[in-house]
């Protein structure tokens, strides 16, 4: 049973049009518990709002144009990425659009002079290469379970993916934390302020400038938590596999602001190893169950 | 859209002071006083910074930081001088190498004193400077000329 080409444009506009809301929502949501993890009131919940609406609000200044343009362009590749996933192609290419946009922010984040912001960029790209193994194996697990990259049909198998391949599941969600820029993987960002990479990649980026790198993050993350929403949804009971999917998005969602708040930055080589050893483990022992029992 | 006072973000800078009024400083953030109810947020970054609050004396060797740190900032921008030391220089004033509080190098629109200055007054400060904040942001929005905090030895409002 195939989606009418109509419905699936309608889902490709809807996150276009509602990812940045939702993925705001859910940022305001996780400062929140984060402020209640600290025994802190916290800020309001649409203070991310708050934010970017007053950071376009300042005076625009830039420290060279290329950074304007190269933000841009990786806001749109990420919308592009997502609005694709959610019309339902080739799972393989959203990814490898993915990392293209990612080029894009890391030269954003070259192009200035700080030793910072270039420190940042090394480290987004080094955070890259420690991500893409696990990225690149969960398109390829869905093609295992599912025997096709394609997201629609992906998105309408009859066993939900995550029963066939719980390995790869667990190698993408622990990859989240590099790609939502938690604790303990937050090496090329640091969200904590006074660490000795101020802001790291975004140091040079103010005002409006910052505010496309927020939303473009929030695409992301709605982006992200649509693929692990894949790995739990099937069309035998498509209410109840729905449902437990919000669940577990949400599950796992809560799960990176504990790991954020109970964890300290590690060095990235130990980043590295850690997250190339999960990721072979987990999708090693899997693949070789997989071989063993069909 | 969202009033602009509602995420006003610090920047903490330790000219010379004796660590008493940083530590105040960072107490604010703290469960006790937790200034992130109000969208504050301290940011290391002067870049993204909207509020600007320097703590001890200006002396020569931090003078240009300081200058560069005001500058990096972009309009509209609050400073906040915390303690007497960054008002005025304070028990270091006489020192051969202080050249007195942070109004000798940059604009200072708001003076919190005390020393230590307590988290209540500085919170008062940060307030009174969000208020300012508006109200500069109001200028630049009517592209009229930005009011300046006072500068020693210069002019000013
Ligand atoms: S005002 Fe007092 S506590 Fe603050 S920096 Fe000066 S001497 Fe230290």
């Amino acid at each position: 049973m195939l989606t009418p080409l109509s419905v699936r444009f309608i889902y490709a506009i809807a996150y276009i049009v509602l990812a940045p809301f939702i993925g705001g929502l859910l940022e305001g949501i996780g400062r929140k518990i984060s402020a209640r993890m600290q025994r802190r009131v916290g800020p309001p919940l649409l203070q991310p709002f708050y934010d970017i609406s007053k950071l376009l609000k300042k005076k625009r200044s830039q420290v060279t144009r290329a950074q304007g343009f190269l933000l841009t362009s990786y806001m749109l590749l990420i919308i592009f990425t997502g609005a694709m996933l959610f019309f339902g192609t080739d799972m393989l290419m959203c990814f490898l659009m993915l990392s293209t946009a990612a080029l894009f922010l890391y030269l954003a984040g070259c192009v200035t002079t700080s030793p910072y912001s270039s420190l940042g960029a090394q480290r987004e790209l080094i955070q890259e290469m420690a991500y893409e193994p696990a990225i690149l194996l969960t398109a390829l697990g869905f093609y295992l379970a599912v025997g096709s990259f394609d997201v629609e049909t992906i998105y309408n198998s009859p066993v939900s993916p995550i029963m066939i391949i719980p390995g790869f599941f667990v190698a993408f969600v622990f990859i989240l934390t590099i790609k939502m820029r938690k604790s303990p993987f937050d090496e090329s960002t640091s969200h904590h302020p006074h660490q000795e990479l101020v802001k790291g990649l975004t140091s040079e980026m103010s005002g409006r400038n910052l505010a496309i790198f927020n939303v473009t993050e929030w695409y992301e993350t709605v982006f992200l938590l649509a693929v692990v929403f894949l790995f739990i949804k099937n069309s035998s009971a498509p209410l109840v596999s729905g449902l437990v999917g919000i669940g577990v998005v949400l599950l796992t969602y809560f799960l990176e602001i504990l790991i954020d708040n109970t964890s300290a930055r590690v060095h990235w080589e130990r980043m590295l190893t850690l997250t190339w050893a999960v990721t072979l483990c987990s999708c090693g022992v899997n693949l070789l169950v997989l071989m063993i029992v069909r | 859209m969202a009033d602009i006072t509602r995420s006003p973000w610090l920047l903490h800078y330790d000219a010379s002071s004796c660590n008493g009024c940083d530590i105040e400083v960072l107490a604010c953030l703290t469960p006790v006083f937790d200034v992130e109810r109000f969208g504050i947020v301290n940011t290391g970054d002067p870049m993204q910074a909207d509020i600007f609050l320097i703590t001890g004396a200006v002396n020569a060797q931090n003078a240009p930081v300081v200058k560069q740190i005001y500058d990096q900032m972009s309009d509209p921008k609050v400073v906040v001088a915390v303690g007497v030391c960054a008002c005025t220089g304070g028990v270091f004033k006489e020192a051969y190498n202080v050249m007195g509080g942070a109004d000798k190098v940059i604009p200072v629109d708001i003076y919190v004193p005390g020393c230590a200055a307590r988290p209540q007054s500085i919170i008062d400060g940060v307030v009174a400077a969000v208020g300012l904040f508006k109200e500069r942001y109001m200028q630049l929005k009517n592209k009229q000329p930005l009011s300046v905090g006072h500068l020693e030895g210069g002019e000013g409002s």
